[in-house]
C-alpha cells in the first residue's frame, strides 16, 4: 500500500521547511489567484493597461515639474522625466506588492474562515498581477525612451535582479504587516505613510549625488536605495550602485524575509479567530 | 486497505476562547488603553471552551456523522480537523489527504466565469490543475451548467450557483473529507443528488465525517455518530442510537427553551435572540390566534443583499412553512447595527403538533452563510376548543388546517 500523507494538528511547530513543501505543494493555488488577479484587473483590457502605464506617468509629470523645473535637482545629466519614471517603475512595483500583500488576509476572510492552505500564499500570490503591470509600464517605459532617441543598452539583463530585490523586500515586509494586520486594523492606514515617507527617502525623485556626502551612509542605510538605481542604471545607463550598497540590499532583503515570515508563522496559528 | 487501520486519532482536543472582555480590541490604540486599563487588575478574560477533551478514533473507511444542538461544538471540531483554527489543547493525527468542505463555493468570484471558478475553486480545495482539468467534464455535467460555462457567475441563477459549487466539492479527491452541512443548499432533487454522491463516496472506502441538522441525511450515510453537547463528546456508538440519544435530549431541552439566545462571544453577522410569541403561555399555540416570531439581528457590518428567513419544521423535521424578509426595503440592507426583525402571522394555522424554529441569514450576493440555526423555539400547537371538536384530531393527520365554509343542500 501507498505510504499515506500524515497530518498532524496541535503538535510540533512550523519548520520554515516544513512551511517551504507545503507552498510548493500548493503552487496550483498560487497560479490560480494569481491568475484570478490578473483577469479581473485585464478584463476590461483598454482601461486597466492605461491605467498601469498612466499612474507612474502622472506621478513623473508632477515630479518632472515639481524637482526638475522648479527645484533642478541632480538627475545624472538625464531628462528629468526618463529619470523619475525609470525610477518609479520600480518603486511601484515595490509598493504595490507590498501593500496588496498586507490586505491579502483581511480582504479573504471567506477563505481564512473556511478553507485550509498555507496562508502565505495569500500574501505571495499578488506578485503576478503586479509583476505583469511591471512588465507593461517598463514597455511602456522603453517605447518612450525611443520616441526620445535612446534605445535600451545591454544593461537591461540587470532588471530581473533589481526586481527580484523589490519582491523579496516588499513581501518580506508584506508577510509581517498582513500578519500583524488581522490583529491591528491601524495596519492599513499606517503602510501607506511609511511608504510615502520611504518614496522620499529613496532615490526616487533625486539621484543620490544630491545626498550630502556625510550622510551617505545613512541615507544607504535604506535597502531600497540599491536596487533603485540598479533598476535607472539597467534602464537608462546612470551611474550603478555600488558592490557594497547591493550587497548590503540582498542581506537585508534576506533578513527581512526570514523576520517577516517569522512574525507571519507566529501569528498564523490565531488567523481564522481574529480576522 | 485493511478495514483495521486508522485514519482519524484526535486525543484531547480542545478550543477556548476568550469572552467576558467586551469587544476585542482591533486596533492598537484599543489595546493599549486595554492594557493600561487592566495592568492593575486581575485578568477578567473568562475562557469560553467551544470544545473540551475531544477523543476518538476513526478506522479507515467509515463514515461518521456528527450532530449536536446550536453551539455544541461542531463546527469548531470540524475547523480543527481541517486546520482551519489551532486546538487550544491536545492534538489530532489524520492519515490521508484531507479534503474539507465547509461552505461551498469558498472564493467564488463573482465576475469570473463558471469555468475559471471552477479552476479557481478546485486550486482552493486542494485540487491540482490537471484533477480538475480530467473530472473538468465530470463536474460540469454533474452541475448541469454546460451552456453557461463561459458566463460570469454574477448571471447564474442561484441554485445554477449552487450546483456548480456543490460539482467541484464533490469532485474532491479526498482520502479524508471533512463536510459540514453543505446538503442544506439546493432544491429537494439537487439535495438528493448530493446525498447519492456522497454515499458513493463513503462506498469508495473514504472516510467521512459529517455534520448536519439532517437527521435523515444522518441516519442515510453514516454508520456511526458522535453527538456533541456543550463542547463535550456525550455519545459515541451506532448512528441509530445515537439518534435516540439526541432526540432525547432535545425533548429534554424542549420544556424550558422557548427563546434562544446566541452563545457567548459570537461575532460577525448572527442572530442575537429569538423567540415565538403563542397565543397560549408556555409555548403553546391555539390553531388560527394570533402568532409572532420575533428575532434581534446583529449586523456589524454592512452587507447589502441581506436575506433573512425562519422555516417552520414539524416533528419529522419537514419544513412546513417559510417566511422571508423580502424586497430592498429592509433596514439591515442599507445600515448596520442592531434589528429588530419581528413576522406576525394574523392567524396561523398549523396543525396540532410539536415545532421548531430554524433561522438563515445569508448574504444573497456571496452566498455566505452567517447564520443557520435550527431547532429553536419549540413550542406546540393545540386544537382544542375549536368548533369541530367532534373530529378526532390527531397529529399526523395533516399540517394545516384553513378556515372555510360549507354548504350541503339537497339536489
Amino acid at each position: 500500500m501507498i505510504s499515506r500523507v500524515v497530518v498532524r494538528i496541535g503538535t510540533g511547530s512550523r519548520t520554515p521547511f516544513r512551511t517551504a513543501r507545503e507552498i510548493w505543494h500548493y503552487r496550483d493555488l498560487f497560479w490560480a489567484l494569481g491568475a484570478r488577479d490578473l483577469r479581473l484587473r485585464y478584463r476590461q483590457t483598454f482601461l486597466g493597461v492605461a491605467w498601469v502605464v498612466l499612474q507612474p506617468l502622472v506621478a513623473a509629470g508632477i515630479f518632472a515639474f515639481v524637482f526638475g523645473r522648479i527645484a533642478r535637482v541632480s538627475t545624472d545629466g538625464q531628462p528629468y522625466l526618463l529619470f523619475s519614471l525609470a525610477a518609479l517603475t520600480g518603486w511601484n512595483y515595490f509598493a504595490n506588492v507590498l501593500t496588496r500583500a498586507s490586505t491579502s488576509l483581511i480582504q479573504n476572510p471567506q477563505l481564512v474562515t473556511r478553507v485550509y492552505f498555507p496562508r502565505l500564499i495569500l500574501p505571495i500570490a499578488v506578485v503576478p498581477a503586479v509583476l505583469v503591470d511591471l512588465i507593461v509600464t517598463t514597455i511602456a517605459f522603453v517605447g518612450i525612451a525611443l520616441a526620445q532617441g535612446r534605445a535600451p543598452s545591454g544593461n537591461l539583463f540587470a532588471l530581473p535582479l533589481a526586481v527580484l530585490l523589490f519582491t523579496v523586500l516588499a513581501l518580506g515586509a508584506g508577510f509581517a504587516a498582513a500578519a500583524l494586520a488581522v490583529r491591528y486594523r491601524d495596519v492599513q492606514y499606517l503602510l501607506p505613510v511609511a511608504i510615502q515617507m520611504a518614496l522620499y527617502a529613496s532615490p526616487v525623485a533625486y539621484s543620490a549625488f544630491a545626498v550630502p556626502a556625510e550622510w551617505l551612509a545613512v541615507y544607504y542605510a535604506n535597502p531600497l536605495a540599491a536596487p533603485i538605481e540598479l533598476m535607472r542604471w539597467s534602464l537608462l545607463g546612470t551611474p550603478a550602485p555600488t558592490f557594497n550598497h547591493l550587497a548590503y540590499s540582498v542581506a537585508a532583503a534576506l533578513t527581512l524575509w526570514l523576520t517577516g515570515s517569522w512574525i507571519f508563522r507566529r501569528i498564523e496559528r490565531s488567523f481564522a479567530d481574529e480576522i | 486497505m485493511r478495514s483495521d487501520e486508522i485514519a482519524i486519532r484526535a486525543e484531547g482536543l480542545g478550543k477556548a476562547y476568550t469572552i467576558g472582555r467586551g469587544p476585542r480590541a482591533t486596533t492598537l490604540a484599543e489595546r493599549l488603553v486595554k492594557a493600561a486599563r487592566h495592568s492593575f487588575t486581575p485578568d477578567t478574560g473568562e475562557r469560553f471552551w467551544a470544545l473540551r477533551d475531544a477523543s476518538f478514533e476513526i478506522p479507515v473507511g467509515q463514515a461518521v456523522g456528527i450532530i449536536g444542538r446550536n453551539g455544541a461544538g461542531k463546527s469548531t471540531l470540524l475547523k480543527l480537523l481541517s486546520r482551519i483554527t489551532a486546538p487550544s489543547t491536545g492534538w489530532a493525527e489524520l492519515h490521508g489527504r484531507v479534503g474539507s468542505l465547509i461552505e461551498v463555493g469558498t472564493g467564488f468570484h463573482p465576475e469570473l466565469t463558471g469555468r475559471e471558478n471552477v479552476y479557481l475553486n478546485g486550486a482552493i480545495l486542494g485540487m491540482r490543475r490537471r484533477e480538475v482539468t480530467q473530472r473538468f467534464d465530470e463536474i460540469v455535467a454533474f452541475a448541469g451548467i454546460e451552456r453557461f460555462l463561459d458566463t460570469p457567475v454574477k448571471r447564474f441563477s442561484s441554485g445554477m450557483y449552487t450546483r456548480l459549487a456543490f460539482a467541484v466539492a464533490a469532485h474532491l479527491d479526498a482520502e479524508i473529507l471533512v463536510v459540514d452541512e453543505v446538503l442544506a443548499v439546493g432544491d429537494q432533487e439537487f439535495q438528493r443528488r448530493c446525498l447519492g454522491k456522497m454515499g458513493e463516496v463513503a462506498n469508495a472506502g473514504r472516510t467521512i465525517l459529517f455534520v448536519s441538522h439532517s437527521l435523515h441525511a444522518i441516519s442515510t450515510l453514516t454508520s456511526r455518530t458522535l453527538v456533541l453537547e456543550g463542547g463535550r463528546i456525550a455519545f459515541d456508538g451506532t448512528t441509530s442510537a445515537g439518534l435516540a440519544f439526541y432526540r432525547a435530549l432535545q425533548a429534554d431541552g424542549a420544556d424550558s427553551v422557548h427563546a434562544y439566545r446566541a452563545p457567548a462571544g459570537r461575532t460577525g453577522v448572527h442572530v442575537a435572540e429569538g423567540r415565538v410569541v403563542t397565543s397560549i403561555a408556555d409555548g403553546m399555540h391555539r390553531h388560527g390566534e394570533p402568532f409572532a416570531l420575533s428575532f434581534t439581528l446583529d449586523v456589524p457590518e454592512p452587507v447589502s443583499q441581506l436575506c433573512f428567513s425562519v422555516h417552520i419544521h414539524d416533528e419529522t423535521d419537514r419544513a412546513v412553512n417559510h417566511f422571508w424578509i423580502y424586497g430592498d426595503g429592509p433596514a439591515f440592507r442599507s445600515a448596520t447595527g442592531r434589528f429588530e426583525v419581528r413576522i406576525d402571522v394574523p392567524t396561523y394555522r398549523l396543525a396540532m403538533g410539536r415545532y421548531t424554529v430554524a433561522v438563515w441569514v445569508t448574504d444573497r450576493a456571496t452566498h455566505q452563510i452567517f447564520e443557520h440555526l435550527t431547532n429553536l423555539c419549540p413550542f406546540e400547537v393545540t386544537m382544542d376548543g375549536l368548533a369541530r371538536a367532534d373530529y378526532d384530531w390527531s397529529p399526523d393527520h395533516m399540517v394545516y388546517a384553513e378556515d372555510y365554509t360549507f354548504r350541503v343542500t339537497r339536489i
